[in-house]
C-alpha cells in the first residue's frame, strides 16, 4: 500500500518503523549519545530510535532538538526517516541537519509499530511493504 | 505537485550546491520551513539577528554543526544573541574554564561565517537597527516584538538555525508576519493607569502574554509614558510566556482596529498579576545575586542605576550584576558610568545573558531582578529561586 504524504526533505529510505503516540522533544527526550527514548512521560521510553523509521504526531519543545539531530546523525543513530502527523519547525529543520527524509500529512495515519517501509521523500511516497 | 515555493533559478542552484556545503545547507532549511508554512516564494532580508548562541542552549551539538559549515559567508548585517558569559571579564564571573573555552569556539565558528559579535538581546542599540517595512529573519524573541512593534520591520519569531539560514542565502520564506495580513490586530487594551517605571511595562507585557491567545495581536491604548526602554520592556516579558510577536499601539501611530476584543489594564491587574507569581514575597535576606538588564540595558538605564546608587555600596554578601551589550558598554564606559557602578561595587558585563550562564552550579541560589523575563527563565532555564522587585528595590536589597 502506497501513501500519499507531503514532503518536507527529500531523500530515500526502508526499515523497520518505530511509533510513538506521544509528540517528541528530541532535547530532553532522546539521549544524543545512544539514540534510546528518555521521555519519561512517552510509553516508547527505552526504545531506540536509531535506524528506525520513526513515526510520530510532531515535535515539541525546545529549538536545541533539531541539534540533537543533527548530532545522532554524526554518530550513526539518527532513524532512518521521519513521519509526522503534522511537522513543526524544530522537527524540519533538524531533519535538514541530519540529512534525514522527513514527511508530513499523510493521506492514512495508519502506521504501527514493525511494519516495514519504504520512504520515497523526494516523491512524498511511503509504501508499507509489510 | 510536491511544493507550492517558487524557487528562482538562483536559488535552485543554491539548492543543488553550486555555491558550496553551508549555502546549500541553509537553502534546504529555508525550503523545510517554506513548505511547512506553505510560503509561495522567498523574500531579500536586511538584516538577521541569530539566536543558538550561548553554550548552555546549543552544547556540543549545536557547536558542532555550526563548525561544519566552514565554507559560508552571511549575506546581510547578522549580530548574535547574548552568550552565557562576558567574553572577555568570564573569569571575574566565576565561570569553568571548560565552559569557556566551549563558548568561545561557538562565537568563532560565527565570526567566521561573517556574524558580528556582537552578542545582545538588544540588537537595535547596538548597530542593527532596521527600518520601516524592512523585512528582516530576527531570533531573540523580545527583539523580535520590539522590531515587529516599534521599528515596523517585519519578521517571523526565528530559531537559532533558521536565522543562520537566513542570513547566509540572505532571503526568508514569505509567511506570517511578513504578510500584511497577519499584522492586524485583533484585541485593543486599554491602559487605565498611569505607568511609569520600567518594571510595570513588563508586568503589563507578561499581563498581556498570560491572557490573549497566542495568535493574538495586541492594540495598546491610552499609554501617556512610553519611549524605548519601556517598549523594550513589554515586548521581553510578553514574548517570555507567549508566542506573541507583534503588539500595535495608538501612540506608535497604528490605526484603532474597528471591530475588536476589548480588554482594560488597571491598577488592580497590575497588583494582582504581581501577587500571582510564586516566590515574589519571598524573604529578601537570602538573595546572593541582584541580576539587572534583561533585556540588555540601555545607557540610558544604566545611568539611573548609576544615580540610584549614589551614596550606597553593593553588600559584601550579594553580587549586583548589570548586563548590557558591548556597543552601549563602551559609551557608557566614556561617559564615566561604568567605573562609577562598579567603584562602589556593582559589575557591568557585556555579551552575557544571566539565565544563559551556569549560574546555579556556579553556586548562587536566590536572584532578584525586576524583569518578569528574567524571572521566568532565572526559575526555568537557570534553576534558581527567582524574586520579582520594582528596580529600585533590587538595587536597595543589593547595597546599602
Amino acid at each position: 500500500m502506497r501513501i500519499k504524504c507531503r514532503r518536507l526533505v527529500g531523500g530515500y529510505a526502508e526499515g523497520y518503523s518505530l511509533v510513538s503516540p506521544e509528540p517528541i522533544s528530541f532535547f530532553g527526550g532522546v539521549d544524543p549519545s545512544t539514540g534510546l527514548v528518555i521521555d519519561r512521560l512517552n510509553p516508547i521510553r527505552g526504545e531506540s530510535i536509531s535506524g528506525r523509521i520513526l513515526v510520530f504526531p510532531g515535535g515539541k519543545g525546545s529549538t536545541v532538538g533539531s541539534y540533537i539531530l543533527y548530532r545522532l546523525a554524526k554518530h550513526g543513530l539518527a532513524p532512518k526517516a521521519m513521519i509526522c502527523l503534522e511537522a513543526d519547525p524544530v522537527v524540519a529543520v533538524g531533519a535538514v541537519l541530519a540529512g534525514i527524509p522527513l514527511l508530513d500529512k499523510p493521506e492514512y495515519y495508519i502506521f504501527k509499530t514493525g511494519m516495514y517501509l519504504r520512504v520515497y521523500g523526494d516523491e512524498g511516497l511511503v509504501e508499507i511493504v509489510s | 505537485m510536491i511544493s507550492d515555493l517558487y524557487l528562482s533559478s538562483y536559488e535552485e542552484r543554491i539548492l543543488k550546491g553550486e555555491y558550496g556545503y553551508a549555502k546549500q545547507k541553509a537553502m534546504e532549511i529555508l525550503v523545510a520551513l517554506g513548505d511547512l508554512y506553505g510560503a509561495e516564494k522567498l523574500i531579500p532580508i536586511s538584516s538577521a539577528q541569530i539566536a543558538g548562541v550561548s553554550y548552555t542552549s546549543i552544547g556540543d551539538e549545536g557547536l558542532e554543526w555550526l563548525e561544519s559549515l566552514m565554507d559560508g559567508q552571511v549575506e546581510v548585517l547578522s549580530t548574535l544573541n547574548p552568550a552565557g558569559m562576558d567574553l572577555d571579564r568570564w573569569r571575574d564571573m566565576g565561570i569553568p574554564i571548560d565552559y569557556a573555552s566551549k563558548q568561545i569556539r561557538i562565537i568563532e565558528a560565527y565570526s567566521r561565517l561573517g556574524a558580528l559579535p556582537v552578542c545582545t538581546c538588544t540588537p537595535y542599540l547596538s548597530g542593527n537597527l532596521p527600518t520601516y517595512g524592512c523585512h528582516i529573519a530576527w531570533a531573540e524573541s523580545s527583539a523580535v516584538v520590539f522590531a515587529n512593534s516599534v521599528l515596523k520591520a517585519k519578521t517571523n519569531r526565528e530559531g537559532g538555525p533558521s536565522a543562520l539560514a537566513a542570513a547566509i542565502v540572505g532571503r526568508t520564506p514569505l509567511y506570517g508576519l511578513h504578510l500584511d495580513e497577519n499584522r492586524i490586530s485583533n484585541v485593543s487594551i486599554r491602559i487605565e493607569i498611569d505607568l511609569t517605571d520600567t518594571w510595570e511595562y513588563s508586568v503589563l507585557g507578561f499581563w498581556i502574554g498570560r491572557t490573549l491567545k497566542m495568535d493574538d495581536v495586541p492594540f495598546i491604548e491610552g499609554l501617556k509614558t512610553y519611549d524605548t526602554d519601556r517598549f523594550k520592556a513589554i515586548g521581553a516579558s510578553m514574548a517570555s510566556i507567549s508566542s506573541m510577536s507583534i503588539f500595535n499601539a495608538d501612540v506608535l501611530g497604528d490605526s484603532r482596529p474597528e471591530s475588536c476584543e476589548k480588554l482594560s489594564f488597571d491598577r488592580s491587574i497590575l497588583m494582582d498579576t504581581i501577587e500571582t507569581l510564586p516566590d515574589t514575597s519571598m524573604d529578601k535576606g537570602c538573595v546572593d545575586i541582584v541580576c539587572l538588564g534583561c533585556p540588555h540595558l540601555s545607557l540610558w538605564e544604566l545611568k539611573v542605576i548609576a544615580n540610584l546608587l549614589r551614596g550606597r555600596r553593593v553588600r559584601k554578601d550579594v553580587n549586583l550584576w548589570l548586563f548590557t551589550s558591548r556597543a552601549v558598554y563602551s559609551v557608557a564606559e566614556k561617559c564615566g558610568i561604568v567605573s562609577e557602578i562598579e567603584s562602589v561595587g556593582g559589575k557591568v558585563y557585556r555579551d552575557a545573558c544571566p539565565a544563559l550562564a551556569p549560574l546555579s552550579s556556579i553556586g548562587y541560589k536566590v536572584m532578584v531582578t525586576d524583569s518578569l523575563k528574567m524571572w521566568f527563565y532565572g526559575r526555568h532555564l537557570a534553576g534558581l529561586e527567582t524574586i520579582f522587585s520594582p528596580t529600585i528595590d533590587c538595587i536597595y536589597v543589593a547595597s546599602r
